[in-house]
């Protein structure tokens, strides 16, 4: 399990491959997140942002049969087509690996500390991200 | 009782500061009386943490509710609903 909160790019391909290792992984589910349109600088709570995150992979691992998760997000400036987050799930079957990446992620989206701000102006968070993140309730 | 609290993103510009420490008065003793007792201030500090703005709450670095309660030495962040992702 790993997690990563970094200014840094990172090599998706590698993060997967890296997951993809183990004899009893059957799948690997993977998303990245990529800056659309406009650029923007990403604030974090640094400590809580970390600690966040993992909750968020250990609920994952609670409810469905994962063998190893990673999450990247950056933090910084970044500009349109730069990737922001990466969230990949290795499991023995596609179905868990599927639902564990989507809920991470629809989690993240709600509850670690993360704040975009683009040049007009910090961006809203918007209640189509609280409804997804309300359906895994 | 003493307690460290931080600010981020809109409300740290907003508010002008990123963090404080604050000796806290006998009987405010949760996050939402926290946020009572900052609103006090007036200004910016009303404005911006005045009752009905979404503002977000941890305590030590876990997400609260309003009614969480406090303890001397702890660590509270007020914060705008997260947009990351």
């Amino acid at each position: 399990m790993k997690v990563s909160v970094q200014a840094e790019d990172f090599d998706a391909g590698a993060e997967i491959r890296a997951l993809s290792h183990d004899p009893k992984v059957g799948a690997v589910a993977s998303f990245i997140g990529v800056v659309r349109e406009v650029g923007m600088t990403l604030e974090h709570y640094p400590g809580m942002t970390e600690r966040a995150l993992q909750k968020i992979v250990e609920e994952a691992r609670s409810r469905w049969k994962v063998t190893d998760c990673t999450v990247i997000h950056r933090y910084g400036v970044l500009q349109p087509t730069d990737q922001i987050v990466l969230v990949v799930v290795a499991g023995a079957h596609r179905g868990d690996a599927f639902a564990a990446c989507e809920f991470i992620m629809d989690y993240l989206k709600t509850q670690a500390p993360f704040w975009k701000k683009e040049a007009a102006g910090w961006v809203e968070a918007r209640a189509s991200d609280d409804q997804a993140a309300e359906r895994w309730k | 009782m003493r307690v460290k609290v931080l600010y981020f993103a809109a409300l740290r510009e907003q508010l002008g500061t990123s963090g404080e420490d604050i000796e806290l008065p006998s009987g405010v003793a949760t996050v939402a009386a926290l946020r009572s007792h900052l609103v006090a201030r007036g200004g910016a500090w009303q404005s911006a943490l005045a009752e009905g703005r979404l503002v977000r709450a941890a305590v030590n670095q876990d997400m609260a509710k309003p009614a969480a309660a406090l303890k001397t030495g702890d660590e509270v962040a007020f914060f705008p609903p997260v947009t990351g992702g």
